[in-house]
């Protein structure tokens, strides 16, 4: 994506002549030659499915990319967006990402939410060397050398949400009920988790209960009374991985068979203040989340952004209950600044000169300082545990001393394994007798 | 400058002395002294337990201020950011600078509280609620305490049992008072604790016994406890298998209530309606439109949206069913297969429009009446909305049946469905009859959604969670049969919820819904007419 192509290869010559005509220096000429906007891509689905969450993720997207064009933008050119709605359709997300790196030759994209529409994705951008930023928590176990994923990892919001619960100050929970819809996420974290706490942590197996429902499960009157006797002495809590809809029936049914968030609290990993908006909050006050953002946090810069989140959904004329700010908004939000700041860093747009400058790169951001890991494309930053309000927003309760480093691959069930794209770094490996052996190369 | 130094000595030296130094002097209140301790690292943690013996209204703020980063400290005074930015003192009241609104210098950082001492701020408001307005707080609190197995919370405890008026309060104040006494050195009092705990059957209490039952020396509390278990487990059986047949009636309730509609246009009508989902969707939307409504213009009646939203849904699935039958189905009987498409399209259609309308995730809060639900025995609850249901569906059957065996319209309804050809010649309208009886069946789906808004979501794609559970009930019940569709939903219900419980394991609910669809498809087999097949010369006809 160096190259030029010709169109601007032409434009710069006939700019190049007639400054020279007219008798201009060289930095005047170059000045004029680079008036072309630098475009980044924008892949969030806009209808469909997962409209409601992707929408905000794009308007913030913009956001940024207006305040970086007020500052004066990038290298002194401006940034324009190109906004593409693969419309919840995994191939469309694969079609639209093709187009914007081959037709407009895009620096970037800053997209996709599922972990199917990222896989579906990653070819495109690994075979034409693309730059995808990906603003979401995942279930890890992928480290592309074309992704850079802000989002958090297992150690960055499941594992820490459980530490949490174990503390004193989160009840000195015993017991664990992990409850999720049948997909992948659900059953990797899961897997992970039960690793974790029979390993790290020494909590029997018989302390630990697993159940997955069906997609739009309605019924939860069984695996309530499981629950009940599962946590009658109060020493027990859920993990709770269910999708998106199948949440309502639950909580609904827990609220209504008195266990309230003091006696069996559930730890919930996908639902975020865009989904709050939407629910009916009452049945989940007092229900714990884990994330590395709340919109509660009060520091100057959260406050500020959040104003500013504020008058754009409101000028977008987005429907009030939106004009929210959650997890991966922020990681979307400071993905923009950190392209900015690495493109900066780099002098060049050039996919490869801008993932050099990115490693080990920090910004401030509405959570503090937040960086890139010098070798594996995911972020460092705080991991915070917030208690549902009956507004939907979260009263934080505590927060990590530090940012949390990121690992792609947890260490519970890939001993060993990580990932390296630094220099001379070929992406995963596992430590064999202290060397790295690149997966690349194993096979 | 040398005077400077001194006092910067002498300032130096009082705090490092500890508290009560020249900092609580002066006019500053109690308060704000224990709050500029702990803004210093070095005195955090003795402030804190400070903190733990004041009574100061003040201090939940201040304290929750400390936790979420919001204390600062403003020209040395403790201040306290508000969620607009602005400053706010101890007393809550705005902090001011020569009359303007004070602001924090840019790169001011909050005061930090150790990690170390998170939990003791989060124990003090913790123990704080105890005495909280709310009764569910209140019980929470106490609970909480007898699950910590402190000791110490037993002089507490007690007070708290002194001055509570609330019954249930009191129950767990007991409970949680009997856990804690059950460490007491003392077997008098320990054989006291478990014989409260015995008294209160509550399946919290049986890890406790059996921890008494393994370890404690003395062995006639150990008898007790003994004894106590043994009744506890007999209880609890009997108390879940009770529970079990009430979660099969309350799913059974929610199949027939969802398919009774069904069961007149496809069971009688012969009408296979792929949108018969879409109707149940509406009456879901028109439950979120009332309760919006009401949130917008009579805030104060909120409770009452489902009031009016039960007989709308009723009215207004009716009507879009009405409108289906008159503009499109009536050209296409007699001819299954493009109903079914068409009417596939159409529920195709009506899903994308709410989706278009109101989003991908709305959802009804049920009014006030219906939280919770009634204790019937020590911890098996039956939740009002699910008794409303299983109420309502009882009541849409009463009347159902009162109308097609009961009134001259049933009879005539009855007659066009076995025999067109005869009833039109004796001069019935079988045209009106038709597009009133498929207006009835979408009206009856409308209900069943607005119902079913109280435990479940409000999304687009309900219809589909529940369309095929529908036509399951119907075909098994027999085609035609009022009484099929009541038997298979007991039946479905019923094994449903018993065999989930038994099959157990991580996918339970999966594969209890796979058997009950082999079930089902064998049943199919020996008897394809379902349970009560409809007898005589039109069944053999169609």
């Amino acid at each position: 994506m160096a190259a030029y192509s010709r169109r601007e290869f032409l434009k710069g010559t006939v700019a190049a002549g007639t400054g020279l005509a007219a008798g201009l220096s060289l930095p005047a000429i170059l000045a004029a030659q680079s008036k072309d906007p630098i475009k980044v891509g924008v892949l969030h689905s806009l209808s469909g499915t997962m409209a409601i969450s992707e929408g905000p993720i794009k308007e913030v997207v913009l956001m940024a990319i207006d305040e970086i064009n007020k500052g004066g933008g990038v290298l002194g050119r401006k940034v324009e967006a190109v906004v593409e709605d693969p419309a919840s359709n995994w191939d469309l997300f694969a079609e639209k990402s093709k187009k914007l790196l081959l037709q407009d030759k895009v620096a970037c994209v800053f997209g996709c939410w599922t972990s199917v529409s990222r896989k579906s994705v990653l070819p495109v951008f690994e075979k034409n060397n693309g730059l995808l930023f990906y603003p979401v928590q995942y279930e890890g176990e992928e480290c592309s050398k074309n992704v850079i994923y802000t989002g958090a990892t297992i150690n960055q919001q499941a594992t820490p949400g459980v530490d949490y619960l174990m503390s004193k100050e989160g009840g000195d929970k015993k017991k664990f009920y992990l409850l999720g819809s049948d997909y992948v996420y659900p059953r990797t974290t899961n897997k992970i988790l039960r690793a974790y706490l029979t390993k790290v942590k020494k909590v029997p197996e018989a302390n630990i209960a697993e159940e997955y429902t069906p997609f739009h499960h309605q019924d939860y009157q069984t695996i309530i009374g499981k629950i009940k006797s599962f946590g009658a002495a109060g020493d027990a809590a859920v993990i709770n991985t269910l999708n998106g809809d199948t949440n309502v029936p639950f909580f609904k049914e827990l609220a209504n068979q008195g266990l309230t968030a003091d006696k069996i609290p559930t730890m919930s990993y996908s639902f975020a203040e865009v989904e709050l908006q939407t629910l009916d909050v009452a049945p989940l006050a007092g229900h714990l989340a884990s994330w590395n953002y709340f919109m509660s946090l009060k520091n100057p810069e959260n406050i500020k952004w959040v104003a500013a989140w504020k008058a754009w959904a409101k000028k977008a004329g987005m429907p009030d209950k939106q004009a929210v700010t959650d997890d991966p908004m922020m990681h979307a939000y400071v993905h923009v600044k950190l392209w900015a700041e690495a493109v900066k860093k780099a002098e060049s747009t050039d996919v490869d000169k801008v993932l050099k400058a990115i490693e080990n790169l920090q910004v401030s951001s509405p959570v503090g300082k937040y960086k890139v890991d010098p070798e594996n494309h995911h972020t460092w930053k705080p991991v915070f545990i917030g208690k549902i309000k009956p507004d939907g927003q979260f009263e934080i309760v505590h927060r990590t001393k530090d940012w949390v480093r990121p690992e792609p691959w947890s260490g519970v069930t890939y001993p060993g394994r990580g990932c390296d794209w630094s220099k001379g770094g070929k992406g995963t490996f596992d430590t064999v007798g202290g060397k790295k052996v690149w997966l690349s190369e194993k096979s | 400058m040398a005077v400077r130094e001194v006092v910067r000595l002498i300032l130096a030296v009082s705090i490092f002395v500890g508290p009560g130094g020249v900092l609580a002097a002066g006019p500053a209140s109690d308060l704000e002294s224990l709050a500029k301790r702990l803004a210093a690292p070095a005195t955090q943690k003795q402030a804190l337990a400070e903190a733990a013996e004041s009574a100061d209204p003040g201090l939940e703020a201040l304290l929750r201020a400390l936790k979420e980063g919001g204390l600062y400290l403003y020209k040395d005074r403790p201040v306290l950011l508000a969620d607009d930015a602005s400053l706010k003192d101890l007393a809550g009241q705005p902090v001011l600078d020569n009359g303007q609104p004070a602001q924090l210098s840019s790169g001011q950082e909050a005061v930090t509280l150790d990690e170390s001492l998170f939990g003791a701020v989060q124990a003090i408001l913790q123990r704080l609620e105890v005495f909280a307005p709310q009764a569910a707080t209140r019980r929470s609190a106490a609970f909480k305490l007898g699950a910590s197995g402190d000791a110490a919370a037993i002089p507490l405890l007690t007070r708290v049992l002194a001055r509570e008026k609330d019954p249930g309060v009191r129950a767990t104040v007991a409970e949680a008072l009997a856990k804690l006494q059950l460490a007491s050195p003392d077997p008098a009092s320990r054989l006291a604790a478990v014989q409260a705990l015995a008294q209160s059957r509550s399946e919290a209490a049986l890890p406790a016994l059996r921890a008494v039952m393994a370890s404690d020396p003395d062995p006639r509390v150990k008898g007790e406890a003994g004894d106590a278990i043994k009744n506890l487990d007999a209880f609890l059986f009997r108390r879940n298998v009770l529970g079990y047949f009430f979660n099969g009636t309350s799913l059974a309730a929610v199949l027939l209530i969802m398919s009774l509609g069904l069961s007149v246009t496809f069971g009688l009508m012969g009408i296979i309606n792929m949108a018969h989902g879409e109707m149940l969707m509406i009456g879901s939307y028109t439950a979120f439109v009332m309760q919006e409504l009401f949130a917008t213009h009579f805030r104060a009646h909120q409770d009452y949206f489902f009031v009016a939203a039960l007989p709308l849904s009723f009215l207004v699935a009716g009507a879009v069913g009405l409108a289906l039958e008159i503009g499109l189905l009536r050209f296409l009987y007699r001819r299954p297969l493009e109903t079914l498409i068409v009417t596939w399209g159409i529920g195709m259609i009506l899903q994308q429009a709410a989706r278009l309308w109101f989003g991908d995730q709305t959802s009804v809060s049920p009014p006030t009446w219906f939280r919770g639900g009634w204790e019937i025995l020590p911890g098996l609850i039956f939740p009002w909305s699910r008794i409303f249901i299983i109420g309502l569906a009882l009541a849409v059957l009463l009347a159902l049946a009162l109308l097609f065996y009961r009134s001259y319209t049933g009879l005539k309804i009855r007659a066009v469905m076995q025999n067109r050809a005869m009833a039109s010649c004796l001069g019935v309208s079988t045209r009106r009859l038709d597009a009133l009886t498929f207006a009835l069946g979408t009206a009856l789906a409308g209900v069943a959604g607005c119902a079913l808004s109280l435990i479940g979501t409000v999304d687009p794609e309900v219809g589909k969670t529940y369309i095929v559970d529908s036509f399951m009930v119907v075909v098994l019940g027999g085609v035609g049969k009022l009484v099929g569709t009541v038997v298979a939903s007991l039946g479905i219900g019923l094994s449903n919820k018993l065999l989930e419980p038994a099959i157990g394991g991580t996918a339970a609910a999966i594969y209890a819904k796979v058997a009950i669809l082999g079930i089902v498809i064998v049943f199919l087999q020996w008897r394809p007419t379902g349970l009560f097949a409809a007898k005589g010369r039109a069944a053999e006809a169609t």
